[in-house]
């Protein structure tokens, strides 16, 4: 039986020649990450494995995006306690305030993360880098600490859904409208366990950006992992971020799918998730008058540069709905810097923004942009859980970086062609 | 292993925002986590496991999904919940379980013969979770014999320790 894209990483990375759904196998790993939240936890439980040293010291990634720069007194103990790890362990790539990125937007960047990798880490947005045809998932601190000790995870092999993607996105839908359609039509559970593959002549059609960004969401349908077939753009990005080279598992013919989904990517449309889960999904014709208090553009889903060109194409010699807020985040300072020298920061203050260093603050309800009783916010973030962008009584609605600016201007949940 | 205790019912789709806010994320500490566990969804869920004597909590599909935050198990193990019984687990929180040494079940059979506060059961070596308070039972799939070794030793770390990962 022939084996899935995923499969075939896993095999590739036990020494073995197959793979089947169901089994476990203990598999080496290419990177392990962690954050100032997961880490101090694993490194807690690293201690216990009282290991002399860690399995390599530039295969292990810290990364001080969630509650930095420091929040609170106890967030800066926390940052404290991996900085100190850090040195001490010789990690070469702990990234602190200054360097930091969110993770997911940072580590491609810094093509530490690549095709036919085998990455874990300690973040459920970890099956970000599935966009650039590596099998990358999110696990706990106690994982990410066993990783860190031996190199090594336990995996349930997947089986997986595949996704063929045809024909071109429309006008202002991108990679973010397409995820949430499919979380939309499958559900927050409608992936559990599995991968889902993308592949097909669609993808073409999607740049970087936007494949990052669906791979980054395919956790909010319970997925395992999201990879995409590698093709020339992976490698042309693969080539600009440092790889030295690209990776190709490609699924084989006969590969087994639990299912095969059709997407016909010219009928998407800017689609919107309603409170409290990505699946309460909306096209943009659909949301009726939602008055917003405010804006968020920035995580590790949107907050890349294509986001804020979209954005700042849309507020440009515009100005903020009075008692709209809104925040810009990029993602990591290169982006920062890049949306500096495009001139895209001065057009979202000129617009009445604010402009932020980069962090994952207001995504998780952590610091930034917390929400009171009764707010609502349309936010480019991947959750919009129960409490958690602020308050339990506030609301927050996912869209793409287009509908969020233009929902920026208009005070309410808007589509680009009316602003 | 045994364990019993009263249940606590909740839905679907419980996800780790509301197992533990991440407001609290800035600690590590056990007890504090456990003080705020579940707190937006259900403000005495500390109270109503604290005067029990044994909690086991009953959930519906995809419970613990969202955050890969470990702190949402840690969480409800430190708050002295001896056992998750729900129809399905969010995998990220099922791993987490199984490697800090959380028990969890999988069983929509429990989960609909069970209701909030009745009297249950596990007998993990015999598979069975019995709903005493309505003098039912329900067997339950054993794991896989690799899982049943990590559970075994109490957790990921300990089966490394004693070298049973196989």
């Amino acid at each position: 039986m022939g084996m899935t894209m995923s499969q075939k990483i896993l095999a590739a990375h036990c020494g073995r020649e197959e793979v089947k759904a169901g089994e476990i196998v203990m598999a080496r790993l290419d990177l392990v990450l962690g954050n100032d939240v997961t880490a101090p936890v694993a490194i807690k439980e690293y201690a216990k494995t009282k290991a002399p040293a860690v399995f390599d010291c530039n295969k292990i990634a810290l990364v001080m995006d969630h509650f930095a720069p420091n929040k609170d007194i106890k967030a800066a103990e926390q940052c404290k306690i991996v900085r100190e790890f850090a040195r001490e362990k010789g990690i070469t790539n702990f990234f602190d305030v200054g360097e930091m990125g969110v993770e997911h937007a940072l580590l491609p960047e810094k093509g530490l993360v690549g095709s036919g990798d085998l990455v874990i880490g300690a973040d459920s947005h970890t099956c970000t880098y599935g966009a650039l045809g590596a099998f990358s998932t999110g696990v706990g601190s106690t994982d990410m600490a066993y990783g860190m000790a031996t190199g090594t995870a336990w995996f349930k092999v997947p089986s997986a859904i595949k996704f063929v993607l045809k024909n071109k996105p429309g006008k202002w839908v991108s990679g973010k409208d397409i995820i949430l359609h499919i979380i939309g039509m499958i559900g927050v559970n409608g992936a559990q366990y599995k991968s889902m593959e993308f592949t097909g002549d669609g993808l073409s059609h999607l740049s970087m950006d936007d494949r990052l960004c669906m791979a980054n969401m395919a956790i909010e349908a319970g997925a395992k992992n999201g990879i995409f077939e590698v093709d020339e753009k992976t490698e042309e990005y693969e080539k600009a971020h440092g790889r030295k080279r690209t990776v190709v598992y490609k699924a084989d013919p006969d590969a087994e799918y639990d299912r095969t989904i059709e997407i016909d990517l010219s009928a998407v449309k800017p689609t919107v998730a309603f409170p409290h889960l990505p699946e309460n999904t909306k096209t943009i014709d659909e949301v009726g008058e939602i008055r917003i208090d405010q804006v968020v553009i920035g995580s590790c889903t949107n907050g890349r540069l294509e986001d804020f060109e979209i954005a700042a194409a849309i507020m440009k010699g515009k100005k903020v709905h009075k008692g709209c807020r809104v925040l810009i985040i990029p993602a990591t300072q290169e982006i920062y810097l890049q949306a500096l020298k495009k001139g895209l920061l001065e057009i979202f203050i000129d617009a009445g923004c604010a402009v932020s260093t980069p962090t994952c603050g207001p995504c998780l309800g952590g610091h930034m942009g917390i929400l009171a009783k009764g707010e609502r916010a349309v936010a480019t973030t991947n959750r919009n859980f129960v409490g958690r962008m602020g308050h339990v009584e506030s609301e927050v609605y996912l869209a793409s970086p287009a509908v969020a600016a233009a929902s920026a201007i208009a005070g309410k949940i808007a589509s680009p062609d009316e602003i | 292993m045994n364990v019993k205790g009263k249940a606590i019912k909740y839905g679907h789709n419980v996800d780790t925002d509301v197992i533990i806010p991440a407001r609290y994320l800035n600690t590590t500490d056990e007890k504090e986590l456990a003080s705020h566990c579940m707190e937006d969804l259900d403000k005495t869920f500390p109270s109503r496991v604290a005067s029990a004597n044994g909690t086991v909590m009953v959930a519906g599909r995809n419970f613990g999904c969202g955050s890969s935050r470990e702190h949402a198990p840690l969480a409800i193990k430190a708050a002295g919940v001896s056992c998750v019984i729900a129809e399905d687990f969010a995998r990220i929180f099922y791993r987490n379980s199984i490697n800090i040494g959380l028990p969890i079940i999988e069983s929509p059979e429990a989960v609909a013969g069970i209701d909030d506060g009745d009297e249950v059961e596990v007998n993990f070596d015999k598979g069975i979770v019995r709903n005493v308070t309505k003098s039912k039972e329900f067997k339950i799939a054993p794991f896989p014999p690799f899982l049943q070794a990590i559970i075994a030793a109490g957790g990921l770390l300990a089966a490394a320790e004693k070298n049973v990962l196989k």
